[in-house]
């Protein structure tokens, strides 16, 4: 212990007080000075190793992290701001959508009533049209078959009374006995 | 141990409330020289341990989402600032460091003091006085410096009645210069008197009937000691931001 030795040299009165303290009942150690050099100094090495650990290190990081996580705040409201502003857009656009399918829908439907109403309407002339054509061709048949019937009745007629005349023994003059049905069947 | 033969004649009780605070060196006895590594160096460097690990290794992430170690140190970085900034003002700003540094050292060394055994550095006046003229001595000259002699308007009350002014000048130096009497001896006081009344209800636990008291006593005075731990921190930093912003504007 020769640096104690050398030390409580240098420091006689330190040594008297520091005994002094060490009774324990002396009075308060926070008044014993031949510490307070001790104190002091680490205090001193404590404070300017404390604010050049805050000054260098500790404090330009935590302003950068909380300037970083301000920043990302702004950042998110602002997405957040455009994502809102685009979902009524497209609320907007499906909308418009809606509305034009539904007036698109309406037109297709006025435009199939009218092909269908147009188609009806060809079909059914066209269907006048035979059936007036039908019902001419048929009177005509029937006209016809009238008109041959009385010609098959006035052949009839004239061979039925030239056989008569044969039969009751007259010469059947071919042009008289003609001449009298025909004046006889325009009764 | 004179007093401890005296105690035990006197049944039992043994109080050596202010034995916690003795400084002495570690590794041996001997006498306590500037640069001995003693007991008080050795939890003033755990303090700056403390210190390091809250603010650096805790934001060591440099998480956008904070973990708990970096909350705390943004908590203890938005505390002070908010509270230099709202006291001093801009101006004050600048000085944030130095008052962060007041600040995590006090609190450290306070809350570590509350570790059993331990030694708390700022219970001696010689650390508080430090800090205390540090704060005095900075704020008048900075006083001086930023205001001229304009700082001295200070002193003059120009609001009160023109007779009452040497009087209230006369009061207002000395409460002037009482100020890092008070600074010091508030936080150094609080933080003492507390861990010696800690010891006082240990002695009386030697008595076998008293003892559930004690640690009933014991356990409700450290939870105080936790609040007066970090309100002492607290007020001591307040002071310093209302001297501060005494030194930058100095008008009432």
């Amino acid at each position: 212990m020769a640096t104690e030795t050398t030390h409580s040299d240098g420091l006689a009165d330190a040594v008297g007080v520091a005994e002094h303290s060490a009774d324990g009942n002396a009075g308060m150690p926070q008044l014993d000075f031949s510490t307070w050099g001790n104190q002091i100094f680490w205090l001193v090495v404590a404070l300017i190793a404390i604010y050049f650990i805050l000054s260098r290190v500790a404090l330009p990081r935590i302003a950068a992290i909380l300037a970083e996580r301000q920043g990302s705040i702004t950042n998110d409201i602002a997405a957040a701001e455009d994502l809102k502003a685009k979902a009524v857009d497209a609320e907007a656009a499906y909308d418009q959508a809606l509305l034009d399918a539904r007036a698109e829908a309406q037109r297709i439907i006025a435009a199939a009533q009218a092909d269908i109403q147009g188609d009806l309407d060809v079909a059914i002339e066209k269907a006048d049209a035979e059936i007036s054509a039908k019902t001419a061709e048929s009177e005509k048949a029937i006209a016809e078959i009238r008109a041959g019937a009385l010609e098959n009745v006035k052949t009839v007629a004239k061979d039925t009374a030239k056989e008569i005349i044969a039969v009751l023994g007259g010469e059947a003059d071919a042009k008289a006995v003609n001449a009298a049905v025909t004046a006889r069947m325009k009764g | 141990m004179a007093t401890e033969a005296q105690g035990a004649e006197e049944g039992g009780l043994v109080f050596h409330p202010m034995d916690q605070f003795i400084v002495s060196p570690l590794g041996g006895d001997g006498i306590v020289s500037w640069f001995t590594f003693t007991n008080a160096a050795l939890w003033t460097g755990l303090a700056v341990l403390a210190v390091f690990a809250i603010l650096v290794l805790g934001t060591s992430k440099r998480a956008v989402v904070p973990g708990r170690m970096q909350s705390i140190a943004e908590l203890a970085y938005g505390f002070v600032y908010k509270m230099v900034e709202d006291i001093c003002g801009k101006e004050g700003v600048k000085y944030f460091p130095y008052i962060m540094t007041l600040f995590m050292f006090i609190v450290c060394a306070n809350f570590l003091g509350l570790i059993p055994t331990a030694f708390t550095p700022t219970s001696h006046f010689a650390v508080t006085v430090v800090l205390a003229m540090a704060v005095f001595l900075t704020v008048t000259i900075l006083g001086f410096i930023k205001n001229g002699a304009a700082f001295l308007g200070l002193f003059w009350v120009a609001s009160a009645p023109l007779a009452l002014r040497p009087v209230l000048a006369i009061i207002e130096l000395i409460s002037y210069f009482v100020r890092p009497v008070s600074h010091s001896i508030r936080l150094a006081g609080n933080v003492m008197a507390g861990h010696a009344v800690i010891k006082v209800f240990a002695g009386f636990a030697a008595i076998a009937v008293i003892s559930p008291v004690s640690v009933v006593a014991i356990t409700a005075m450290y939870g105080l000691e936790v609040l007066v731990s970090f309100i002492q921190a607290y007020v001591f930093t307040i002071l310093t931001c209302v001297y501060l912003k005494d030194a930058l504007h100095p008008g009432h």
